[in-house]
């Protein structure tokens, strides 16, 4: 129920991760780094399956917490990742079997891999989002009423911290959001550590797998001359929802998050509209001509006309050729807990869910 | 009005007069060693051709590929010292990490991380420290290090630091130039850093440079104003291009992209411009060179300045040949400007990609005679090694799979099939100096950047519009006729860390040249 993840599939890991990360999570590129680095001088990190996990072992959930506008300046270091994850074993005295990532979206798809490369474990086959998130109550594992408690904080100047309680998983993110933005909007951490049975129960399961192979259809359509937009809606059984120029991007760095919004004009079938694209860390609602066509939980992803390369929310620039999509959401995330956790009115949207995806 | 377009590439020197949109003559030159003698001699030749009085030139527009020839070639660049502020975050990837092997050692991978950095509202990551700034000013010394780089974690947002470890560096190492990332790149650590290691690695040559094309001018007797391309197609002062070199990287594919959409009238096609020493293919889009999304590399190393999206090999018609254990290798080494002298067919000793297009009877240069003995199966395993390079690299700029012409332009054009796999390659006229052509259309813009305080009700809309109106009246000012002008950038980052609700806005407005004011 191991397999050793293979170097040729960093590079699809990334590709694939960065487009489920609907413009979060920051781009993989120096986490990518970071890990060729850990091989070249001879770590392999092990997938495990996550039905292999017994039911009492314990496993780490990590994620490099932040804006990933300042994680472009302040490029993260394994070694912080692999301290969380010791500071955590300390505290409750128990030895993590294996560290999954809180989500598959962006550059923390393969942060479980930089700390498991360091401390030599294997990675779970599974993430608790199945795309990326901006906060702690937006995960499966908060949709399955688990407990959020104990969170360790790790930064890069030995500060660190643990978060012993907290009321909800609302508290443990304003509590743990306000530490990291102290600390520079970029911090190491790891989750409430879960056991074996929880995430075999309420994890998203493949989502590992599911990157790897989504990066893999991009490269094979790229070699082909094929359209990688259409790769990508073919492999996930996709909508295309516009495409055209940016041609506003207003962002702010407020709260530890970075939020704004993108503008981008129609061209060719969508000449004469306009799609505002809001987001958070994510991009959360899509606007056409001002109403709301598109919206979390359903996957909005931002991507390279030509290239079919994700675009950030900290990365998109005037001037782009771009292509909207939507793709399916994990079947959990669509359910009333669900909708009730990471749904339009979860960002401050007053609008009812409806996905795209009949 | 009458404006002369020199490309100057590493093989050949071209220049071109054209009289508003007509090409009245157009020549090629060899380039030389001191670079002024090959671009006196192309605008001899082309003055001479067109008849016209040069009294009457209204402008001279320079491209020129020496920059970037010198990364993809490893040559000309100087040791520099690599410094970045911002321990002890990053401290896992170093500067330079992503670069290639080979040419991190060119630079002589002279990097340093020092204790400094800002956080993204403007707090201090880290206090700089400066004794360790004054310590590595006594390397350079002890090394001989020719330039410095350095590069401050959230320096767009505060770049106090970057100024007060240049101004330590000045008064400790006199002499050696500093340059701060802040000037050079947009946000993203690595690539900014880059892109100010590989520009200081480049001062001295483009010191050199400049002062050979002003030579060039004054010895040719022109007094008009004279300007040099860059990276997104328009114009900038010499003494841009001293302190910045880096910013003519993506000049030649622009400059030849352009060149061939203004020769052939067409809208959609791939445009392969073979040289002397590099082939750049890249693709047109509704008239337009595509523009990459993301980040460029130039000989291998990321960078994120706005670039079009071209595919650069080491193929060119000075491509040394060699026929060695692991079978037939074409480039990256190139004999450049010297392959009128070290060409087989020109009668020197050096087998080049050129001497192979007259052995298989493609090209009608220097003497086929010298190159007859050459054994037929080295030069049909040339060929096809030359084909199959340039048709990976038109595939990999195809944009969809509906066929499209090729465009070929450019000197070394002789090595292009007339097929590449199932595309059209198109010559037209003038082809070779296409790039000329190019630099001679270039356009004329204007840019605004600085902080904006957003205070008694002004909104961020109303200041972009401010921005705007500032870079259009700047581009009108320098000659850019109102109508055709078109923002190619435009950027706002709020700078948390200033009172007033300060954001800095960046602007960039680009219009074909007209009539100069003044």
């Amino acid at each position: 129920m191991l397999e050793e993840f293979a170097e040729e599939h960093i590079e699809p890991l990334a590709i694939g991760a960065w487009i489920l990360g609907t413009g979060g999570g920051g781009d993989p590129y120096i986490s990518t780094l970071n890990l060729r680095r850990l091989y070249a001088e001879g770590a392999r990190v092990d997938l495990m399956d996550p039905m292999a996990l017994d039911d009492d072992d314990m496993v780490a959930v990590v994620s490099k917490m932040g804006a990933p506008l300042v994680g472009q300046e302040r490029l993260g270091d394994p070694v912080h990742l692999a301290r969380a994850v010791e500071v955590m074993e300390d505290y409750i005295g128990k030895r993590f079997r294996a560290i999954m990532s809180v989500e598959i979206g962006g550059s923390n798809a393969l942060s479980s891999f930089l700390a498991a490369a360091v401390l030599d474990r294997p990675v779970v086959n599974a993430d608790a989002m199945g795309r990326a998130y901006p906060e702690a109550q937006m995960t499966s594992f908060a949709i399955g009423n688990l407990p959020m408690f104990p969170l360790s904080l790790v930064d890069v100047r030995d500060n660190e911290v643990i978060v012993t309680r907290a009321a909800s998983w609302k508290w443990m993110e304003r509590i743990s959001r306000k530490v990291c933005t102290e600390v520079g909007s970029t911090a190491a951490t790891c989750k409430a550590p879960r056991t074996g049975r929880e995430v075999k129960e309420w994890g998203i399961h493949d989502t590992v797998t599911k990157a790897v192979e989504l990066g893999k259809a991009v490269l094979d359509a790229r070699r082909r001359h094929a359209d990688p937009v259409d790769a990508i809606l073919d492999h996930e059984g996709g909508k295309q929802l516009f495409r055209g120029k940016v041609i506003d991007v207003a962002r702010e760095t407020t709260g530890g998050f970075l939020r704004g919004r993108t503008i981008i004009e129609g061209i060719d079938g969508d000449r004469g509209s306009r799609l505002e694209l809001a987001f958070q860390n994510e991009w959360a609602v899509a606007f056409r001509d001002g109403e709301p066509v598109a919206m979390t939980p359903d996957l909005l992803c931002l991507l390279d006309t030509i290239s079919g390369s994700a675009i950030g929310t900290e990365s998109v620039r005037y001037g782009q050729r771009v292509t909207v999509v939507a793709l399916p959401a994990p079947a959990l995330l669509t359910t009333p807990a669900g909708i009730a956790a990471v749904g339009p009115r979860a960002f401050g949207y007053d609008i009812d869910f409806r996905s795209v995806f009949p | 009005m009458y404006r002369v377009g020199i490309d100057v590439g590493g093989t050949n020197t071209d220049a071109v007069i054209l009289q508003d949109k007509t090409v009245l003559a157009g020549v090629k030159a060899s380039t030389t060693e001191d670079v002024t003698t090959g671009v006196i001699e192309a605008l001899e030749n082309v003055i001479a051709a067109s008849g016209i009085d040069r009294k009457a030139i209204d402008a001279v527009m320079i491209g020129t590929t020496h920059f970037t020839n010198a990364v993809i070639e490893r040559r000309h660049m100087d040791e520099v010292a690599a410094i970045r502020l911002g321990l002890p975050s990053g401290a896992g990837l170093p500067p330079m990490v992503d670069w290639p092997d080979d040419i991190r050692e060119i630079v002589g991978n002279h990097g340093y991380q020092v204790k400094g950095g800002y956080e993204f509202d403007g707090r201090i990551l880290s206090p700089l420290d400066e004794d360790e700034i004054v310590r590595i000013a006594g390397e350079i010394r002890a090394k001989g290090l020719k330039a410095a780089a350095v590069t401050c974690v959230f320096s767009g947002i505060n770049d106090a630091m970057e100024l007060r470890t240049r101004e330590l560096l000045y008064r400790h190492c006199p002499g050696v130039p500093v340059v701060m990332s802040k000037d050079i790149g947009r946000h993203g650590l690595l690539a900014r850093e880059s892109a100010a290691i590989m520009n200081a690695s480049l001062l001295s040559l483009a010191d050199r440079t400049v002062a050979a094309f002003q030579k060039a001018l004054v010895q040719a007797g022109l007094t008009c104003p004279f300007y040099i391309t860059q990276n997104d197609g328009t114009l900038m002062a010499a003494d841009v291009v001293r302190a910045f070199p880096v910013l003519t990287f993506a000049s030649g594919p622009t400059n030849s992209m352009r060149g061939a959409a203004f020769l052939t009238g067409l809208k959609d096609a791939v445009v392969v411009d073979v040289g002397g020493t590099t082939t750049d293919v890249g693709s047109l889009s509704h008239g337009f060179p595509r523009q990459a999304s993301t980040t460029v590399d130039i000989g291998g190393v990321k960078t994120n300045f706005r670039m079009p999206d071209v595919f650069s090999i080491g193929l060119g018609g000075g491509s040394l040949v060699v026929n060695g254990e692991k079978g037939i290798s074409i480039g990256p080494k190139s004999v450049g400007y010297r392959v009128r002298r070290e060409a087989l067919c020109f009668g020197g000793s050096t087998l080049t990609a050129t001497d192979i297009a007259v052995a298989a009877g493609k090209a009608d240069v220097g003497d086929k005679a010298l190159v007859d003995s050459l054994a037929p199966a080295l030069v049909e395993a040339a060929v096809a090694r030359i084909n199959a390079m340039l048709e990976a690299c038109v595939e990999r700029s195809r944009i969809s799979s509906t066929p499209v012409p090729v465009i070929a332009v450019g000197g070394g054009s002789i090595l292009m099939p007339d097929r590449i796999g199932e595309l059209e390659v198109l010559r037209p006229e003038n082809f070779a100096v296409a790039n000329a052509v190019g630099a001679a259309i270039a356009q004329i813009s204007g840019e605004t950047d600085r902080v904006f305080s957003l205070i008694d009700g002004k909104t961020r809309e109303a200041a972009l519009a401010e921005a705007e109106a500032e870079a259009r009246d700047k581009a009108i000012a320098a000659g850019a006729i109102p109508e055709t002008l078109e923002v190619i950038e435009r950027e706002d980052t709020p700078l948390a860390y200033l009172p007033g609700n300060a954001t800095r806005i960046h602007v960039k407005v680009v219009g074909e040249m007209g009539a100069y004011h003044g």
